[in-house]
């Protein structure tokens, strides 16, 4: 500040003003970067010793299973973060090998057919044993779960109707109608085997176009409802399947396979008491408490993390 | 739960440390484009002939979607604030360098002669004549830079809960709660109007000589360069 | 990872090129999209842009509402007309049209303020009706920095109109959100480079049609 003074007046007043507004902005930044540190995702790329990144991708349902994971481990004295929404299997895989996440929700024979396209699904433990073989040695799969939670291509109420189809009617039956229906579904439902590539090599169907939504959740819904599409990939644990009168196309080739509710875990990152944890929720997981448990969090709009805490409580897991 | 402040436990944030963690997101990258951009415009001041190439390349760089730069950005800096903040910065540096070169540009050459002819520096003349004459057209970069990336934050939602409160948005179409959306928005408009009040002020401050209601730079002056406007891409 | 390759890579695949998820159908959507966003923007902020300038009332409200629409974040205005109307044009062209018309509405105000006020008296001396003043004065001699207002929400348009592919629509934005989630940088970094060149292309229609349509005694000065 001693040059200001050899300045004539209104340069002194421009470097006062100047440093009034410098250490304004300065406390204004400061004041942001104090609001939420301790949450500050770049620490959390450096997880601490000890501490169980569990993952999630973009939609209601695996938001839901990471909070049950999460608090399941918790509930042990394991010390947990979340990585929620991260968005596709092709995004979590390559997350999981690197080891930015340690535990994620997956579904076995969805991630054996992201593993290996042309693998033959025979049954559950088949396909758990089949997904641990190919799965990078750092990674393992613990118990499934009976929970299963499919893809599926439904149609909406107005299409069964226009092409008399019934919740008997199988993919095969789609074959000549294919071509005058719009499919939607998640974006990587385009390049997946359980996806397009699989519906045209397996069943031979070619849709008249694909509308890019999202992973099952309400576009994807909303869509369907709306005669947006007239067929998409919907989660068979969707509670608008009823709600919307959907008609869920039998898939006898077993394309979509088995889809348990499975923990994808990184072997070295989470203690054995962790790994019980998993085992336990998945012992008691079944498909049937999953319709309920999607319901709460999609119909009734409860928060994923309270529904996951309930029922654990109920479950006599916490 | 599907109240308006009702904010859903994955996004792991309450509102205020959304907005908090927001206003970081947003500011940071412009202030990291402003302390780059100065140098750069007066390299590109000194020699004239840097200017039209880098006015070039910044313009090709504006033109790429925020959202493919921040996919191609993943595999570098991973899921996290940084992957969302490097664009954010480089558009910061592509509205400040032409507004900054052309604020300084329009000091008038009597001035720094007479700069000069008391005795200043290079360097004195730089700081003390140069930048606060050229403040007002700063400034207006600065605004533009500052509502742009106050906007554009929100899309990093998209890469993984990295959108401060844009992840609101992709919170609002996962449980289907519009009111999530209408929160995101309006808090969004409202930081940005505050911002753009407070940088209004920071103008006032910086150039006490200027009476009131001349401030903004003369249309016939902007008619070489029409001030760049915000993007959300 | 080199971005050369990936766009090689992108443009020599035969199936980018053809169907409905070809390049030619995208490049179109995306070219739909920017041409009615950017007429209903003009449609709106041109007359208004104009008739304030000439009278010079109403510009401080201007600048308000200008303001306000500059402060709304278009992903997040996507977001929300998508939840509360559904899917279609309209939930595109709303956030888009916000985006465009402060530019344009702006620059207009602005130019036509700017005009040397010596001809417009000169004009309005010789008995020209005011839309006469405004249309065969004020407006050529404007017209250079109304173009770039309208060059500035046309790129912002080209630019923005990628993230309609969030929800669902098509355009070029499809690639680059594809290719997030597909895990396809191929797809991502061609879909960037076609954003782009088309933003390229812009500018390139927007300078040539300064050349035509500016009148020689305006360009020279």
């Amino acid at each position: 500040m001693t040059s200001t003074a050899q300045c004539s007046r209104s340069t002194t007043r421009y470097t006062g003003a100047t440093a009034v507004s410098l250490a304004a902005a300065a406390a204004l930044l400061a004041g942001c970067s104090s609001g939420d540190t301790s949450d500050n995702p770049l620490a959390e790329e450096k997880t601490e010793a000890g501490t169980v990144v569990v993952g999630s991708n973009n939609f209601a349902e695996s938001t839901l299973l990471a909070d049950i994971y999460g608090e399941a481990l918790r509930a042990k004295g394991i010390k947990v973060t979340y990585k929620h929404n991260i968005g596709s299997r092709e995004t979590t895989y390559g997350l999981m090998k690197n080891g930015s996440i340690t535990v994620l929700p997956e579904y076995n024979g969805s991630l054996l057919a992201y593993l290996d396209p042309e693998a033959e699904q025979e049954s559950t433990r088949a396909v758990n044993e089949a997904v641990k073989e190919k799965l990078d040695k750092k990674l393992t799969l613990l118990e499934p779960s009976p929970a299963e939670d499919k893809d599926s291509v439904s149609v909406n109420a107005e299409t069964a109707k226009k092409y008399g189809l019934t919740t008997s009617s199988t993919l095969a039956d789609l074959k000549d109608v294919a071509p005058e229906l719009v499919i939607g579904g998640s974006p990587e439902f385009q390049t997946r085997r359980q996806g397009l590539k699989g519906l045209e090599s397996v069943y031979g169907l070619r849709f008249k176009s694909f509308k890019a939504l999202d992973a099952g959740g309400p576009l994807t819904q909303a869509a369907l409802a709306g005669n947006t599409v007239q067929a998409a990939d919907i989660f068979t644990t969707d509670p608008t399947i009823v709600k919307e009168k959907f008609v869920v196309l039998k898939d006898p080739e077993n394309l979509f396979g088995f889809a348990n509710v499975t923990p994808l875990v990184r072997k070295e990152g989470l203690p054995q008491e962790g790994v019980d944890a998993l085992n336990a929720v998945s012992a008691k997981l079944d498909t049937e408490t999953l319709l309920d448990l999607d319901a709460q969090v999609q119909l009734e709009k409860k928060d994923p993390l309270d529904v996951a805490k309930a029922w654990l409580e109920s479950a006599g897991l916490s | 739960m599907n109240g308006f402040f009702d904010i859903p436990s994955d996004l792991q944030h309450s509102w205020s440390g959304l907005i908090g963690l927001h206003l970081r997101e947003a500011l940071l990258p412009v202030a990291a484009g402003l302390l780059l951009a100065l140098p750069l415009a007066q390299l590109c001041v000194r020699f004239r002939r840097l200017y039209p190439p880098v006015l070039g390349a910044t313009t090709v760089l504006y033109a790429i979607p925020s959202l493919a730069f921040f996919v191609v950005l993943i595999d570098y800096t991973g899921q996290s604030e940084l992957t969302v903040m490097i664009p954010l910065a480089v558009y910061s540096l592509v509205v400040l360098v032409p507004a900054i070169v052309d604020g300084v540009r329009s000091v008038p050459g009597e001035t720094l002669a007479a700069a000069t002819a008391m005795g200043f520096g290079p360097v004195r003349r730089y700081l003390q004549v140069q930048l606060p004459i050229a403040a007002p057209a700063i400034v207006a970069g600065l605004r533009v830079a500052t509502a742009s990336s106050i906007s554009l934050v929100s899309v990093g939602a998209l890469i993984g809960n990295q959108g401060a409160l844009g992840n609101l948005l992709a919170a609002a179409q996962k449980y289907d709660r519009p009111e999530l959306a209408v929160n995101a928005v309006l808090t969004m408009a409202a930081l940005a109007i505050l911002c753009d009040a407070l940088l209004v002020l920071l103008r006032t401050l910086l150039t006490p000589w200027m009476p009131r209601g001349t401030r903004r730079p003369r249309p016939a002056a902007r008619s070489r360069r029409p001030e760049p406007e915000a993007a959300t891409r | 990872m080199n971005v050369l390759h990936f766009i090689n890579a992108f443009f020599s695949d035969g199936a980018h090129w053809h169907g409905y998820d070809g390049i030619p159908q995208r490049l179109l959507e995306h070219v739909r999209y920017t041409l009615l966003a950017l007429a209903l923007a003009t449609a709106i902020g041109l007359p208004v842009g104009l008739v304030t300038g000439h009278t010079g009332r109403g510009g401080n409200a201007l600048a308000f509402v200008a303001n306000a629409a500059r402060a709304l974040p278009s992903f997040g205005l996507l977001v929300l007309v998508v939840l509360l109307i559904g899917f279609g044009l309209l939930p595109v062209m709303i956030p888009l049209v916000v985006l465009a018309v402060p530019p344009i509405l702006v620059t207009t105000y602005e130019a036509v303020r700017s005009v040397d006020p010596s001809p417009v008296d000169a004009a309005r001396g010789m008995g020209m009706r005011e839309s006469r003043i405004l249309l065969r004065v004020e407006l050529p001699v404007a017209l250079p920095l109304i173009l770039s207002g309208l060059r500035s929400a046309a790129i912002q348009i080209v630019s923005t109109a990628t993230i309609a592919a969030y929800v669902s629509l098509g355009g070029l934005g499809r690639y680059i959100v594809d290719g997030l989630y597909q895990r396809d940088y191929e797809k991502v970094v061609g879909g960037a480079t076609l954003v782009a060149v088309l933003a390229l292309l812009t500018l390139a229609v927007f300078w040539a049609a300064g050349r035509l349509a500016v009148s020689p005694g305006v360009r020279g000065r």
